[in-house]
């Protein structure tokens, strides 16, 4: 059987981070992505970061995925397995992966399970039409394969992702007819609403999708305004004529691993569904299992790559490596403090003292 | 307001365009950037020295306009692209900005292109000066447009008239 001593299992801004972290105090890494390419989500972010210089702020996140990748990519003790599926993990340290349609068994001393998020769906009539997406795959679309989605686009949510890919449509020349957010206010930060508004595109708050129309594929959508018990209120609806609409509202964190192998879950609705509880090192209830990034509560890519590199640094201490893990530790935990500081971090403070089980 | 339509209010503007008496000394950095989240990347990209060192990366951003000499290395720094240089003293009539453009194709010098305000509505035609690349091919580009001093704080983003008959 193959063996590793940390096996990381998602190659995004969380499983980079923690991959180089683990390897650079002289772990052996096995990094394993179901997909081509490392980089998730980091492939399709063609806006600038923000944050700090300490995380990369003002780079763009296509760029600092190539970056991270190249080094993982090129790190000694890091084994990079793409295109491999994880398929499950055993109380006797076996992780079970899927890679060419062969099954491989990994016997693993560690795992970080850093498995990002999922789209979430918005139940509405027609919603199974062609031309109807989540805003990740119109991202991947343009971004990684270079293919318009549509001409004319009605964006669902105003949360970061509905306006930063809205803005990605205008760059690629697709028309955005608007933007439609059910909250009474905009999600995503003000910047990136301003930066669309003054494109021209609409941004409709209180509105939310009443139904989709067309026979074969999208031909339109009926949007409507909500009154503040989130009903519909008839007689304010709006018809706009679109082939294609993305939905943009919101990520649920995936966590099969997590469940299969026995950690204890706990439903969190500020991190975005069912999440692992865990200790200051991200270490779960089960013992030797480290959660980050979305998969550990669905936040942002520079969090994300903090909270990795901090399960890393965890994951390769208790192995006896990383002497100096404390002030790693500290540094870590005081960046991800001071990420979460502002107003835009109160959702996730909140959440994480509920999951800690304490009242904010 | 600014968090339920994205547009900037007269009154969050009032807050960071300088008094008369700068206005009329030379270009000026004006940051629309109202809302407190975790970003600082305009504090090490000015070498002037004119943006304050932020205790915490939260807060928003403090510009001493005396120091500030409108070179517009914000402009491409900032990931909101919420800054703008603003020079009311380019002409006698007209006005320039410099301001962040992520589209291509880029507009040449000497084009003449659509002024749009923060909700994308033309307010006035304006005439490409300049356009900064940047040092990489993903800095974002500043286009530096003059046009009637009038639109000055309310011109902020320029659409190409190319194809258009």
């Amino acid at each position: 059987m193959r063996e590793t001593e940390i096996a990381v299992v998602g190659a995004g801004p969380a499983g980079l981070c923690a991959a180089l972290a683990a390897a650079s105090c002289g772990a052996a890494v096995t990094l394993i992505d179901r997909e081509e390419r490392p980089g998730g989500q980091l492939v399709k972010q063609t806006h600038k970061f923000f944050g700090s210089e300490r995380q990369d702020a003002g780079t763009r996140g296509i760029d600092i995925g190539r970056r991270l990748s190249e080094r993982a990519m090129s790190h000694p003790g890091i084994r990079t397995m793409l295109e491999c599926t994880a398929l499950g993990y055993y109380a006797d340290g076996v992780l079970c992966l899927e890679q060419n349609e062969r099954f491989i068994k990994l016997k693993v001393k560690r795992m970080i399970v850093a498995t990002g998020a999922s789209e979430r769906m918005l139940a509405f009539p027609n919603n199974d039409l062609p031309g109807i997406y989540g805003a990740g795959a119109v991202q991947t679309l343009m971004n990684v394969h270079g293919v318009r989605p549509g001409d004319r686009v009605l964006m669902v949510g105003a949360g970061n992702i509905g306006l930063i890919v809205s803005y990605q449509l205008a760059q690629a020349g697709v028309k955005v007819a608007a933007v439609v957010e059910a909250l009474p206010k905009i999600g995503g930060y003000a910047v990136h609403a301003s930066k669309i508004r003054r494109l021209g595109i609409p941004i409709l708050t209180s509105h939310s999708v009443k139904e989709a129309h067309g026979k074969e594929v999208l031909e339109g959508v009926t949007v409507w305004r909500l009154d503040p018990g989130w009903r519909g209120i008839p007689g304010t609806e709006m018809r706009f004529d679109v082939d294609v609409m993305c939905l943009a509202v919101g990520l649920s964190p995936l966590t099969e691993l997590l469940w299969q192998a026995g950690c204890e879950m706990k439903y969190v609705a500020e991190l975005g569904g069912h999440v692992a509880t865990r200790d200051d090192n991200l270490e779960t209830t089960v013992k030797g299992i480290f959660v980050a990034g979305d998969a550990s509560g669905v936040e942002e890519a520079s969090s994300a790559m903090v909270g990795g590199r901090l399960a890393g640094y965890a994951a390769a201490a208790s192995l006896g490596y990383c002497p100096d893990f404390e002030t790693k530790k500290k540094q870590a935990l005081w960046e991800l403090a001071e990420l979460r500081a502002g107003p835009t971090g109160e959702k996730i403070r909140k959440g994480l003292a509920a999951l800690r089980g304490e009242a904010c | 307001m600014l968090e339920r339509t994205g547009v900037p209010t007269e009154e969050d503007l009032a807050k960071v365009i300088p008094p008369e008496e700068r206005r009329k000394r030379g270009p000026y950095a004006v940051f629309e950037c109202f809302q407190r989240i975790p970003c600082d990347p305009c504090y090490p990209a000015c070498k002037a020295g004119a943006v304050k060192p932020f205790d915490d990366i939260n807060d928003l951003p403090v510009v001493d306009l005396d120091k500030c000499n409108g070179c517009g290395a914000c402009v491409a720094a900032c990931p909101g692209l919420a800054v703008f240089v603003v020079d009311e003293t380019f002409s006698e009539t007209e006005a320039l900005v410099k301001m962040p453009y992520e589209f291509l194709p880029l507009p040449e010098p000497g084009e003449t292109v659509g002024c749009l305000d923060r909700e994308g509505r033309e307010v006035c035609s304006g005439r490409v000066v300049r356009t900064v690349k940047g040092k990489d091919k993903m800095a974002t580009p500043v286009v530096w447009v003059a046009f009637p001093k009038a639109s000055c704080h309310s011109v902020r983003h320029i659409a190409l008239r190319r194809g258009v008959a």
